[in-house]
């Protein structure tokens, strides 16, 4: 049993035997302590003096972006701010008051600033107000000598003196986020980025960001036991990002914006002799100046509710179904397989059938086109002649032909915001649904409607290959980049060209491009031209039942379209234009596709005779 | 002891040992300022701490009303809940700085090593006290057993500091219990026997780098070598009386890495010098003798036991977190106790002083 006198008496033994080990112990580490701080005391505190250099990052200035004439697109904008060294400043609240009769500082700003202040090191300067007005810097100057301690700044802010014009082609800078820091550290980047807070988010600015961004300099500074500078040692100066010329025509993107005015649309316009893109503009936009310095949360969520998804880039992202536009294409390979000839002849009564079936497939004209040939086929874009040419050669022969111009992938351009878009097979139904293909599928693949979708991009690319007869470029905007006083153009990216069977093909639909045209839209332009237009339903519309525009929901209404290019024997520029819910292509889409055209056939002629 | 005539005083009525109140109090009022200059001069960082201080004292308060009885009965059952969150956590638990050692409940993150801590000593103490002191050695089997699954399961998260700590506690209880001197000579020989196996299969290559950087700091001074090297100039350059409070230029520009939690010694004795080390020494000295003198006075052996372990326990983080900072141990994670800033082993300290003031406010004043 216990003894609980003995075991109390054993506890006390062992209790103090461990209270002069714990002594003993502390005597251990006290010596310890001694011999650094006593006996090593000058040996450690020459080391600390030692310990007094500080590296300061300097950060490189951004790459300015140019247009293809040297047109200004991204600059770097000087900014003041007044920051205060709270070491130095005696009576906060009483200097502010003072502050406020010279500047207006806000309550708003006032109540940030005291907040910031207290967990914020006396002897490190705080921003107390930003951006301040040249005037506004004036006015302090003036009165700099009785705010000791406060002081202005100047910094660079990037800036889009273009504001919305450009914005999903450009992209913007943003302040280095968390996931941008994460990426730069696997990447090995981040310690190019000390100093630096701002980072391509989107776009071009994204997409070339190693080139515009730079290499940082640094200062070695001798500081005091205060942190405070005493001087520099050592000043190693930053390697600034080198300014970039992209392909695009700033005013062309301008008339295009003007003639879009803010109406939901796409257009994309592409020099076909190198795939420089000319005009990327997607409709509506937004000013992307109010990302770099942080948008308000209201603004922002007005940007990502709105019905009209500006933060999307159409032209790139927005997929749409190509209706006509892609009839040249497939007249294209029904000649190269022979499905057809020039001389082919059909009848249209204004709707077709699957032999033995008896749904039919309705012309656009409900009357019908009477006998159409393939050139009349694509002038007057009958259906008809297209469902029976879709029938005849099967939905896998029409995606492998469709596939090098460019369809079902992406273009590679230089922005990372693309898709693929669709370019529909049986394997393509069967992954995607589980779902086998059915005849009906490809009778509207024949009119570019169905499962396949494309971007602006595509199409214009694809217009760009044709009028090229097969000749392929990657489309992108870099046109060069300046290297001290020359410009070093960036290379382009030239693709297999698409070889027919038939190269004379190529001629036989150029040609009917041409025709319609010229029996429409561009019958009194001063240059010759070549075009197809489309109009793809986006709800669809049972067979027997008539498309209303009056009664359907403004979002529902048809997509207008338009590709184009000019001049026909020699082109140099290829455009497409997609207005959503617009209505008829031809009477919609044209004119802003005419208008275009116009503008950059004719500009030269114009300034000439002015 | 003697009959008493007895009226317990305002203190004693709500279970608080005001000598040791004091020490504490003492202790977190220096760590206090000793954050506000190693954070940068940081409120909200003190702001924080404050709070937390606020909160452990609540706790201690709390526990301390808990007589010693109840945890007894209850000691076993949570060491075997312990154990299970220990296995939860090697199943399912997080990695966080490549250490698995949290256990996310959804509403918090949890570290189940932490409640083996607190549970462990008491079960040791609980197991032991059961046998007539000092223990027969057919009893010390199920110490052990007891002793090395938390430790080796805490070892493996990989966590060196905190199941140096589970053992100690543990390793502690035996020892006041009156285990033959021969036992333990015999227990010191297989440790240090013990140590080339830990070497070569249960260390981690980091913590071996530690060892080896300990050694010979100078040979990376870049790398593995930093912590140690930036940590000694500032102890050794605060020489006799220290650089002053706020003017420590090793940890205000920012040389001394971990400067508000781990490494916070370094910034006393670099801002208070020799002096400053000294007195917190004996603050700490102080608390240890007061804990050993409640250790002493308890009642049962049961109490006694585990009042010894928990002051024995504090005094191995003093001693691992100064002898880390100052160049003599490798670096482990251990805090140094009431003062570094965090609030998860402060919580768990704070515990313990409440089960002393407990243990000393709970008697029964009768004569045996």
């Amino acid at each position: 049993m216990h003894d609980h006198a003995a075991e109390a008496s054993l506890f006390k033994r062992r209790a103090l035997f461990t209270f002069v080990c714990v002594v003993i112990l502390l005597g251990i580490l006290l010596s310890n302590l001694y011999h650094l701080q006593i006996l090593s005391y000058t040996d450690y505190e020459t080391r600390s003096n030692d310990n007094r250099i500080r590296v300061v990052p300097v950060p490189p200035s951004r790459g300015l972006i140019y247009d293809r004439h040297g047109k200004l697109l991204a600059e770097n904008q000087p900014f003041f701010a007044l920051e205060l060294i709270p070491e130095k400043v005696k009576h906060i609240p009483e200097t502010l008051t003072r502050l406020s009769q010279i500047i207006p500082l806000s309550a708003e700003e006032q109540e940030k600033f005291t907040e910031s202040l207290k967990y914020h090191r006396r002897f490190k300067p705080l921003t107390l107000k930003t951006p301040l007005t040249e005037e506004q810097v004036a006015q302090f100057s003036v009165n700099q000598h009785e705010f000791p301690g406060i002081s202005v700044v100047a910094g660079l802010k990037r800036h889009y003196p273009h504001q919305g014009l450009l914005t999903h082609a450009l992209g913007y800078v943003g302040r280095i986020n968390d996931r941008d820091k994460l990426r730069l550290q696997q990447a090995g980047e981040w310690k190019d980025y000390a100093g630096t807070k701002y980072i391509g988010k989107q776009g071009i600015e994204k997409f070339y960001e190693t080139l515009l961004h730079g290499k940082p300099g640094h200062l070695e500074e001798e500081v005091n036991n205060r942190g405070r500078t005493i001087r520099t040692l050592k000043s190693v100066p930053p390697d600034p990002g080198q300014d970039i010329y992209l392909t695009l025509d700033l005013e062309l993107q301008k008339k295009a914006f003007e003639l879009l005015d803010g109406r939901r649309g796409s257009v994309v316009a592409i020099d076909p002799r190198d795939g420089g893109i000319l005009a990327m503009l997607s409709s509506p936009t937004y000013d992307p100046n109010q990302f770099v310095h942080g948008i308000s949360s209201k603004a922002y969520g007005e940007l990502l509710n709105s019905r009209s998804r500006p933060l999307i880039n159409r032209a790139t992202q927005g997929q749409y179904a190509p209706a006509s536009t892609i009839k040249p294409h497939l007249a294209l390979l029904g000649l190269d397989e022979n499905t057809i000839t020039a001389k082919t002849r059909i009848w249209d009564p204004g709707f077709w059938q699957i032999p033995g079936v008896e749904r039919k497939y309705r012309d656009w004209k409900r009357w019908g086109h009477g006998w159409v040939d393939v050139n009349t086929a694509l002038i007057g874009s009958c259906d008809t002649y297209f469902y029976d040419l879709a029938y005849k050669t099967g939905v896998d022969k029409i995606a492998s032909f469709m596939q090098p111009f460019g369809f079902g992938e992406r273009t590679g351009v230089d922005i990372f915001e693309e898709s693929a878009g669709i370019m529909p097979s049986k394997d393509w139904k069967r992954m995607r649904y589980n779902q086998p293909w059915y005849i009906g599928d490809t009778i509207s693949v024949g009119i570019g409607q169905g499962y396949w979708t494309t971007t602006p991009l595509q199409l214009a690319n694809a217009a760009a290959i044709m009028a090229n007869k097969g000749k392929r470029f990657v489309p992108h905007m870099l046109k060069s980049i300046k290297d001290n006083t020359s410009k070093i153009d960036s290379p382009v990216d030239e693709k297999a060209p698409i070889v027919l069977n038939d190269q004379k093909n190529w001629d036989i639909i150029n040609e009917s491009m041409m025709n319609t045209a010229h029996k429409s839209r561009f019958k009194d332009a001063g240059y010759t031209a070549a075009m197809k237009t489309g109009t793809a339903q986006v709800f669809s519309v049972a067979e027997d039942e008539k498309y209303d525009a009056e009664t359907v929901d403004e979002f529902l209404k048809d997509n207008a379209l338009i590709i184009a290019y000019a001049p026909y024997e020699n082109p140099t520029i290829v455009l497409a234009v997609v207005l959503e819910n617009a209505g008829w292509g031809g009477a919609n889409a044209g004119p802003v596709a005419r208008a275009l055209l116009d503008e950059y056939m004719l500009r030269d002629s114009l300034e000439f005779n002015q | 002891m003697s009959p008493q005539n007895h009226r317990p005083n305002i203190w004693q009525r709500m279970h608080i040992d005001l000598p040791l109140l004091l020490g504490i109090l003492a202790l977190m009022s220096f760590g206090l300022f000793v954050i506000y200059s190693a954070g940068g001069e940081d409120l909200a960082l003190m702001e924080r701490q404050l709070f937390r201080m606020g909160l452990s004292l609540f706790i201690m308060f709390v526990v301390a009303q808990i007589n010693p009885e109840v945890l007894r009965r209850w000691a076993f059952p949570i060491y075997i809940a312990g154990v299970i969150l220990l296995l939860g956590v090697h199943f399912f638990g997080e990695i966080n700085k490549g250490a698995q050692r949290w256990l996310n409940l959804g509403f918090m993150e949890f570290q189940p090593s932490e409640l083996i801590k607190l549970a462990f000593p008491i079960t040791m103490a609980w197991y032991i006290s059961k046998f007539p002191l000092p223990p027969k050695k057919r009893y010390l089997a199920g110490a052990g057993v007891i002793l090395l699954i938390p430790t080796l399961l805490i070892a493996k998260q990989p966590d060196l500091g905190t199941s140096i700590l589970v053992a100690a506690s543990g390793i502690f209880v035996l020892f006041l219990s009156g285990m033959s001197w021969r036992i333990v000579g015999g227990f010191i020989g297989s440790i240090l026997a013990m140590l080339p196996v830990l070497w070569f299969f249960l260390m981690h290559d980091y913590q071996r780098t530690r060892v080896l950087t300990l050694l010979d700091p100078e040979k990376d001074p870049l790398g593995a070598g930093y912590h140690i090297i930036q940590s000694k100039i500032a102890i050794g350059s605060g020489g006799m009386l220290g650089k002053g409070w706020l003017d420590g230029t090793q940890s205000q520009l920012e040389f001394l890495p971990e400067r508000h939690t781990d490494f916070i010694f370094a910034v006393i004795g670099e801002e208070f010098g020799l002096i400053g080390s000294f007195l917190l020494l004996a603050i700490y000295l102080y608390v240890i003798g007061r804990g050993l003198v409640i250790a002493s006075q308890a009642q049962t052996s049961f109490a006694r036991l585990l009042a010894g372990s928990i002051t024995l326990t504090f005094f191995v983080y003093i001693f691992v977190n100064i002898g880390m900072v100052s160049g003599l141990l490798p670096v482990v994670g251990v805090p140094l106790p009431l003062i570094s800033y965090g609030g998860t082993s402060m919580l768990t300290l704070m515990t313990g002083f409440g089960i002393l003031m407990s243990i000393h406010t709970h008697r029964r004043f009768i004569d045996r």
